[in-house]
């Protein structure tokens, strides 16, 4: 299964939820290029909801990283929702879930935003 | 699965995905808990993006060889590469402060953190690497 991506948008903050795979290839690039033209057009609070990304190898890694400080560079802010335990397991292991702003609760992802 | 299976694989992203499910199904039929399945099909699959995007850097000359043997112990997973020769010195810990946020790097990690044995072999005809996995049980 490859990836789709959909946003949506809630007080103020875009929410991009995701499905499927993020893996090397079509994937990974997707993502990318959501990003990017989320921050192109000024939208620079991002939540990824991973809640239906049930695989992601460390091209899919890289892109997470690669999303966060892009967002970061441009002034935006970017966090994480609703991990899947194969996603936080790989997060916990190359030690990146403390590098990323986590969120468990939609509402509360949201309204963390400064 | 017999003892051995072996595949001879283009250089494209068609084989990263076709070595995953391979390893997926035979690590399945050997038994190995769900969780273990994915651990070495991931180590597979990065085993794989290493061989087809730094080895043989997607050239369509070159192949990929991927084999699997069951030993009476062990599912032993090898990877070649027909490359240069990956070089050991410049792989960089992904677990450092300074390389945290990187966006590659994290392939070999990976493969040493599911794997119980790995073991790399460059040369300059292309690089080995073999993923030993115990069977338990």
């Amino acid at each position: 299964m490859s990836m789709k991506l959909s946003t949506r948008q809630v007080d103020g903050v875009t929410i991009v939820d995701c499905s499927g795979r993020i893996t090397l290839g079509e994937g990974s690039v997707t993502l990318r290029d959501t990003v990017r033209d989320l921050l192109a057009k000024g939208n620079k609070k991002i939540i990824l909801n991973l809640g239906e990304v049930n695989y992601i190898d460390s091209s899919g890694i890289g892109e997470l990283v690669s999303a966060f400080t892009t967002t970061k560079n441009q002034g935006g802010e970017l966090k994480l929702l609703h991990l899947t335990k194969k996603v936080h397991d790989l997060l916990q292991i190359t030690k990146l879930y403390t590098v990323f702003d986590v969120k468990d609760d939609e509402a509360a992802a949201v309204k963390a935003f400064k | 699965m017999e003892q051995t299976v072996s595949y001879t694989l283009d250089s494209t992203l068609d084989t990263v995905d076709h070595a995953e499910e391979q390893a997926t199904r035979i690590a399945t039929e050997l038994g190995f808990a769900e969780d273990e399945v994915m651990q070495i099909s991931m180590a597979v699959r990065e085993g794989a993006v290493n061989a087809v995007l730094h080895g043989n850097a997607y050239a369509p000359d070159k192949k990929v060889i991927l084999a699997f043997e069951r030993t009476g112990e062990d599912l032993v997973i090898t990877i070649r590469d027909q490359g240069k020769g990956i070089d050991l010195g410049t792989i960089p810990n992904p677990l450092a402060p300074e390389n945290l946020l990187k966006t590659s790097g994290r392939g070999i990690f990976l493969m040493r953190s599911f794997m119980d044995v790995v073991e790399i072999r460059p040369s300059p005809t292309g690089t080995e690497v073999k993923l030993i996995k115990h069977v338990r049980g």
